[in-house]
């Protein structure tokens, strides 16, 4: 399947078995694995049912979704190191984790992301351009949420949490059977609004998943400095089930992810997924990880690679024929152009623009000020003018 | 034209938006069966239900950050942070979220918000109970906040809060809940003196003496004493304090040529600072002498037994009447 840039969600996915299927939830424990590192499929009596419909066509575009969103990455990156981005925070190792769970998700579910989520609005349909500006410093936002029912990306941790909290309960209001999901990351769940969001999830029983995305690392804090026990052992308190899911096997955050959302939309209560991933490169762009990460566990889990899995599985099923490989190279070639061209091609917001849309109504007080700044800018021009005189 | 007390000013506007408007929710602490610590909402939830007045965790980030995804969902929320000195566990979400969304997406993403705060002091409580935390908001852009200072004001204003499209800080105060006045419930909320406008509440000629939310009872008896001194007092009922409505101010000080403000809240930093700075800008050669202020003062709120001396009374706002107007005062003598 192809990704169309203009449309919203062409990658929704028939979703699981529906409301007749058993929720298999567990609390912490066992790592749910579909596929192993080294892409064998692993039979799961419970879970193999939620992607029972994932064929071989939509493995290879799970395949194509990952590499691209990689590519984005990658190419995004170098947009920073050449002064075309003013910041970038990688992805890089978490592609099964930003894809399986968001090719779960159905048009009309809504996602509240961290800053990290740049794949996840991809596959809902934001724009190559919408996903550079605000790294740009063009914006100080992407797409329209509204367009494609995902909010901007989120830069105060855990924060999120809570507004897809309250969507979900605006969701039960209107008594629509839309799912709600939040991302964030292991140091989000220290967070106090992340737990009081856990509070609230459970108190209303609100259509809301929280998507842990555990890379390891908080910047430089280790994910042991934030919990000594899994984290997904910690919605139990809650009374929130919990599924702890390989955050680099596409198929078990797919599964996983549908569990969730199924739950959510036949009144089922929030879920807590853990994904357990890891981030490959730094912070952001910004960041140095060789000054507090040992390069041996670097190593270890690039052999748990999220993309090199799924390839060695497409591989062991004959599906990645030269054809794939080439139609996949070819969509991530223009992709990476595409985001290159309307970075670099993508016009200065206006002096004056940064007095808009504070608020809703004109507010005298800044209008005042954008008067007097404008008449400050202007003075320059009339002293050209004198100048020239 | 009912006699309503300020709370129950407060509890017609409400139930006046709940009816109007099914995107309008409540919630906060305690608000559902006990009606608010301060009855604000009696019997709202029983009339409205649970899934329109919800009492929610006791968590106030946990109020905002939500009442933020239930406008995100296109709904209206109105929270009660259940004390002014209870609303900084929600600072974050308040200012960084609230107040900020509507700039972060240019527009695409609306925060009609309320947040109602029992604000003040003055009725003998113990720490975190009495404060005026209001120029934390103030300072804060994307947010409005008014300061409402009698029965009618509070019906209509809370009403007007709710329909803005932007989010609002409400401070009510707390000591003057239980005081009554007259309240037209037919007022027709277009024609109402908008939300951001100040009024003009006690015309006079020699002094103008601004004042907000509890103080403006205050501000106005003093007025009535400095009358039978033969002192005019105009005394401007500021009502929203963010944005400030200067036009008024301005014109006010323009006449008088003297200007006296006072807030319970401490005064560095606090609105009177931003106030006497603004109009000494705008009318410098209309003033006769520098701006007063008769605040709090820069300490925490104190312990009830002392708090009548650090809360600004009649006699503290006589006492900055007449330095503005050069007669002898408490300072008189005293340089700087």
């Amino acid at each position: 399947m192809l990704t169309d840039q203009a449309g919203k969600g062409v990658h929704n996915d028939t979703p699981g078995p529906g409301q007749s299927a058993q929720n298999p939830l567990r609390t912490g424990g066992d790592l749910l694995q579909l596929v192993s590192p080294d892409g064998e499929r692993i039979s799961h009596p419970e879970f193999d049912v939620w992607v029972k419909d994932v064929g071989d066509e939509a493995l290879c575009s799970l395949y194509e979704d990952m590499t691209v969103i990689r590519r984005i990455d990658a190419e995004a990156t170098a947009l920073q190191r050449q002064g075309e981005l003013a910041l970038w925070p990688p992805l890089l190792g978490q592609e099964a984790s930003q894809i399986g769970s968001s090719r779960s998700l159905r048009d009309d579910d809504f996602v509240f992301p961290s800053y990290r989520e740049s794949g996840v609005a991809y596959v809902r349909g934001a724009h190559l351009s919408e996903i550079a500006r605000v790294w740009r410093g063009n914006a100080s936002y992407g797409w329209d949420p509204q367009r494609i029912n995902l909010a901007t990306p989120q830069i105060i941790i855990g924060s999120q949490s809570l507004h897809a909290t309250g969507y979900a309960m605006g969701v039960q209001l209107d008594g629509a059977n839309t799912a709600v999901l939040a991302y964030f990351g292991d140091g989000a769940t220290s967070e106090g609004d992340v737990n009081e969001a856990m509070v609230f999830a459970a108190s209303y029983q609100a259509p809301v998943v929280f998507f842990c995305q555990n890379n390891h690392w908080a910047i430089s804090e280790p994910v042991r400095l934030q919990s000594h026990v899994q984290l997904a052992d910690r919605p139990t308190g809650f009374g929130i089930p919990s599924i702890r899911v390989d955050g680099n096997d596409v198929l078990a955050v797919m599964a996983a992810t549908r569990v969730a959302l199924d739950r959510a939309r036949s009144g089922g209560g929030p879920t807590f997924i853990e994904a357990v991933t890891y981030r490959m490169g730094p912070h952001t762009t910004a960041d140095d990880p060789t000054r507090y990460r040992d390069p041996i566990e670097l190593e270890d889990w690039a052999a748990k690679d999220p993309i090199l899995r799924l390839r060695k599985l497409l591989e062991a099923k004959g599906l990645l024929t030269e054809d794939v490989e080439a139609r996949v190279k070819a969509k991530a070639d223009a992709v990476a152009a595409e985001l290159r061209s309307s970075c670099i091609g993508m016009a200065d917001p206006q002096p004056l623009d940064v007095f808009n849309h504070v608020y809703s109504t004109p507010n005298p007080w800044i209008e005042r000020q954008k008067d007097h700044y404008s008449r400050y800018l202007n003075s320059f021009n009339e002293s050209v003018e004198e100048g020239a005189l | 034209m009912s006699k309503l007390t300020f709370a129950r000013a407060i509890n017609a506007g409400l139930r006046k938006s709940l009816e109007n408007d099914p995107k309008v929710v409540l919630m906060g602490e305690d608000i559902g069966s006990l009606g608010g610590v301060f009855r604000v909402t009696d019997g709202l939830q029983k009339d409205f239900g649970k899934h329109r007045v919800i009492d929610s965790p006791l968590a106030e980030s946990g109020i905002i950050g939500t009442a933020v995804g239930l406008a995100y969902r296109g709904y209206r929320p109105v929270c009660e942070i259940q004390f002014d000195g209870f609303i900084y566990p929600a600072f974050d979400q308040i200012v960084s979220q609230v107040a900020k969304m509507h700039y972060r997406t240019q527009g695409r993403v609306k925060m009609p918000i309320t947040i109602r705060v029992p604000f003040g002091g003055g009725i003998g409580s113990p720490e975190h109970h009495s404060e005026s935390p209001e120029a934390y908001f103030t300072h804060t852009s994307g947010l409005r906040v008014v300061a409402v200072s009698n029965p009618q004001d509070a019906y209509t204003m809370i009403q007007q809060a709710i329909a803005s499209d932007d989010p609002v800080l409400y401070f009510e105060p707390k000591r003057r809940y239980h005081d009554k006045g007259d309240v037209d419930e037919a007022i027709d909320l277009s024609t109402a003196l908008p939300l951001d406008k100040a009024a003009v509440v006690n015309g006079g000629s020699d002094v103008t003496l601004v004042a907000y939310g509890p103080l403006v009872k205050t501000a106005k008896d003093a007025a009535m004493a400095a009358a039978d001194d033969g002192i005019s007092v105009e005394v401007i009922d500021l009502r929203s304090l963010a944005p400030v409505d200067y036009p008024v101010v301005e014109a006010s000080v323009r006449k008088t040529g003297r200007l006296v403000i006072t807030h319970e809240a401490g005064q560095s930093g606090g609105l009177g600072a931003e106030i006497a700075a603004s109009i000494t800008e705008r009318c410098f050669h209309y003033l006769e002498s520098a701006p007063v202020r008769i605040t709090g003062f820069d300490v925490p709120y104190p312990y009830s037994k002392l708090e009548m001396h650090h809360l600004p009374d009649l006699d503290r706002i006589l006492d900055g009447v007449d330095r503005a107007l050069g007669r002898p005062n408490s300072l008189s003598g005293l340089e700087g």
